[in-house]
């Protein structure tokens, strides 16, 4: 009865999707850079230092929508420093991945430290505010878990819909999807695909970084250092969740997040009351892995995902 | 352009020159391409084929010499001049995107990357249309990967068309075909030209040149060595042009053959995740003789070809090998017991593509002969990949260089090298001369000859009827996993073999298996 409480109250819901948000922007990222047959693991890096970045421009004096704004900047100027070594030097996109996620750690850490090179606890900033959306919001449970979030939530779910127009139905989310699947059938046609895999890459890389400053900007109003906790990699197994398209991923990091979310209310139930509390930190990893073995299994990788372009190559 | 007379040929290459450091890709190759005209491109591997359409292409830059298109010049080097002005080119390897539609296959490209949207309805009509003027059945809603690879071609070629080519180039587009597709192209290219349409038709299957081209342009060495009307041409003089020199296919005279040294007794496999295994399968294949296996593919060769090599073991039945029941059967059994392969497909199961050509020789006797003690004998090594290099004529700048590189001829003879220097006593030639122009054809076909001739069993697996019925002294004929009879050399018409590969004249075998 207690779970079924839990499942029916309005709070849990809107806890998830208030959890899912940063989740959807990085996924969203990620799923243009593999769709372009480019495996970013630099995602938790950017994810740190978009979640840095957009805080301290706000700290610094900066509108919210000026913080989001520089967090993608950073997240593209780090997508353009992957995507250089990825795409025309057609290097390991593993090690590339690893080593911009511990470059742009360390990098936000060091700023950190420059900008901030007295302060014991980070300063606060006015983060973004719950804006109650009319008539809406009065629907039982759907309301207040959908329509009363803060405008980078909507956000998000309105940038699900643009990436899939933009995947699905123009010339370029076409050309996007034929480079990760066969960059000789885009370069036959004349078309750069390095400049295609590297635009990507960039863009991608500037979702994930907005994904990291919801953080800071609209779940907490401050910037700690472990605040991303792994989050990236979560978003590089619901790209494979969603089968690399957008609407699934979607439902992939609301689902994780529910689980997230009802874990921590299940810790103040009866059941938490025998059990560690870990054993409920485990819950959303261990269900998204058996979710994640049911969805991917048909589902169709990009077949040029982690395949460097040589022109000319026989 | 109106002003153009009838005359004005709508392609013109002149003098274009192409050196690759010392080599000399095409030397002053000029020629004319008209309205309404198909023209067939000849040459060997090598010849300089590939070189000229990249620098129609734009890949390459001309040394010296230029294109033009309609009478007007082409800009050198830009990829995109020749597709805008009206050229279109299925290549030999399809470019197209396995998890995107037909449609969108098409479209990709076409109205750059800027557009606001792809218009999918007025897309589709056009296509539907298309398709519909030049016969290229084709469903545009259905993904590019389930498609078999004759629709797959059409694809290419409704691509072309989508783009308004004038003119078609066409890189050996028969390599991949059953002969029913290459009659549907065939017509479909007919209906092009008949719309005023010109096509260049690479290839080095020379009757189907004759077939469908009306004037050849022979390419050797990089030179343009002849240029005439197919009209009158034979065969014969055409390969002569080709391969500047007198071509006489190896001849293989009745031989009496030896004892058997391989025996299938009612062998079923389960087909190891392949969708046909075989079924009931008695066969003998015996020294000094050639066993053609005719059918279309992935009827069952598959499973045998394995079965064979050691990949796979029969599920019931027996296999004898020299009159005993080899115990377990594995690919390194099978080759200490003189089985060699000249695989299917040399670039996955053959070769090891960025193996370089030494470390490919002895990718089957590494363990034996080039080994002692645990530790590789290169020296020796080296020595028997130049031997092969030397002996089998395989062309290639240095025998350091990854496998890749080379032709897919040159490739082949390597392997054959490997395959034929251990003396195998039976040989299993799985599709051992596709995609390889008419001297290595040649070339490979003398081998086995030889083979046969020195006493090896040589079991030939072709889709090329006409390769079977030259080499082999018998004939059994695979239909989803059902063997024929054993037929004897000339004594089934290509038509009686046709009706059995299309599983008619098979008693159903009734028996529980």
């Amino acid at each position: 009865m207690e779970f079924l409480d839990i499942l029916l109250s309005a709070s849990f819901w809107a806890a998830a999707i208030r959890i899912a948000s940063p989740l959807i922007f990085a996924t969203l990222g990620e799923l243009i850079c593999e769709r372009a047959g480019v495996l970013n693991l630099g995602i938790e890096g950017i994810m740190v230092a978009g979640a840095f970045a957009g805080w301290i421009a706000v700290w610094a004096g900066l509108p919210l929508w000026g913080g989001v704004a520089v967090a993608f900047a950073t997240g593209m100027a780090l997508g353009f420093v992957h995507s250089v070594l990825s795409v025309p030097f057609g290097l390991s996109q593993h090690v590339v991945g690893v080593g911009l996620t511990l470059l742009a750690t360390a990098l936000t850490f060091y700023t950190y430290r420059v900008v901030l090179p007295e302060v014991s606890s980070p300063p606060k900033i006015q983060a973004f505010t719950a804006v109650e959306i009319p008539v809406l919001s009065k629907i039982p449970l759907i309301g207040p878990a959908l329509f009363n979030q803060t405008p980078l939530t909507y956000a998000a779910f309105i940038m699900v819909a643009v990436v899939a127009f933009v995947l699905y139905r123009t010339p370029l989310g076409l050309a996007v999807r034929a480079v990760g699947e066969n960059p000789g059938a885009v370069a036959a046609q004349g078309l750069s695909v390095t400049g295609i895999r590297m635009g990507a890459v960039i863009v991608g890389s500037g979702f994930m970084a907005v994904g990291g400053s919801f953080l800071t900007l609209s779940a907490f109003d401050s910037f700690f250092f472990d605040m991303v906790n792994g989050r990236g990699w979560i978003c590089i197994a619901l790209v494979v969740f969603g089968a690399w398209k957008p609407g699934k991923a979607l439902l992939g990091a609301i689902l994780f997040a529910a689980f997230d979310a009802f874990q921590i209310r299940l810790q103040q139930t009866s059941v938490g009351a025998f059990l560690p509390y870990q054993v409920f930190l485990m819950m959303p990893y261990i269900l998204s892995i058996l979710a994640l073995v049911a969805m991917s299994r048909r589902a169709e990788v990009p077949a040029a995902l982690m395949v460097p372009f040589n022109k000319g190559e026989r | 352009m109106e002003g153009a007379g009838p005359a004005q040929p709508v392609l013109r290459l002149t003098d274009i020159t192409k050196h690759f450091g010392p080599v000399v890709a095409n030397d002053g190759v000029s020629f004319d391409l008209h309205r309404g005209e198909v023209i067939a491109l000849l040459g060997e591997n090598g010849a300089g084929k590939t070189t000229l359409m990249n620098i129609l292409f734009g890949q390459y830059t001309a040394d010296a010499g230029y294109v033009e298109l309609f009478g007007e010049r082409l800009p050198p080097g830009r990829p995109r001049a020749a597709l805008d002005a009206g050229v279109g080119m299925v290549h030999q390897h399809f470019t197209l995107a396995g998890n995107l539609t037909v449609w969108e296959n098409i479209v990709l490209g076409v109205d750059g990357l800027t557009a606001p949207s792809l218009r999918p309805a007025k897309a589709k009509a056009r296509i539907r249309d298309l398709s519909e003027r030049f016969h290229l059945k084709v469903d545009p809603e259905v993904r590019v990967g389930s498609l078999t690879v004759g629709e797959r071609q059409r694809v290419e070629i409704l691509k072309a068309l989508y783009r308004d080519a004038k003119i078609l180039i066409l890189d050996e587009p028969t390599a991949v075909l059953t002969p029913q597709e290459t009659d549907a192209l065939f017509a479909t290219l007919r209906q092009a030209v008949a719309q005023g349409l010109s096509v260049v038709f690479i290839s080095h299957k020379l009757h189907e040149v004759l077939a469908i081209a009306s004037r050849v342009v022979v390419l050797r060495h990089g030179r343009l060595v002849a240029e005439r009307e197919t009209k009158g041409a034979t065969r014969e003089e055409l390969a002569a042009l080709m391969v500047g020199a007198e071509v006489t296919a190896p001849s293989f005279e009745p031989t009496v053959p030896g004892p058997v040294l391989l025996s299938l007794k009612n062998v079923t496999t389960t087909g190891e995740g392949r969708a046909t295994g075989l079924r009931d399968v008695s066969l003998d294949l015996r020294a000094g003789q050639i066993t053609g296996l005719a059918g279309v593919s992935g009827n069952g060769q598959g499973a045998l070809s394995d079965l064979i090599a050691g990949l796979d073991s029969p599920a019931s039945g027996e296999m004898w090998l020299a009159g005993a029941l080899p115990r377990h059967w594995s690919p390194r059994t099978a080759i200490a017991e003189g089985i060699a392969r000249i695989p299917e497909d040399r670039h996955h199961t053959g070769t090891i593509a960025d193996f370089n050509l030494v470390e490919n020789a002895v990718l089957e006797t590494y363990r034996t002969t080039y080994s002692t003690g645990g530790w590789m004998n290169w020296t020796d090594a080296r020595r028997f990949a130049g031997d092969l290099i030397d002996k089998y004529d395989v062309r290639c700048p240095s025998r350091n260089i990854r496998i890749r590189l080379l032709s897919g001829g040159n490739m082949q003879k390597l392997i054959l090298g490997r395959v034929l220097e251990g003396e195998p006593r039976i040989i299993l030639a799985n599709q051992p001369v596709r995609g390889l122009d008419i001297g290595a054809v040649n070339y490979v076909h003398g081998q086995l000859a030889e083979a046969r001739a020195r006493g090896a069993a040589v079991l030939l697996i072709s889709e090329d009827l006409d390769e079977i019925q030259r080499l082999s002294d018998v004939i059994h004929v695979i239909s989803e996993g059902r063997l024929s009879p054993a037929f004897a050399r000339g004594t089934m018409k290509p038509e009686e073999l046709g009706a059995w590969m299309a599983g008619h004249g098979f008693k159903e075998t009734t028996h529980a298996a």
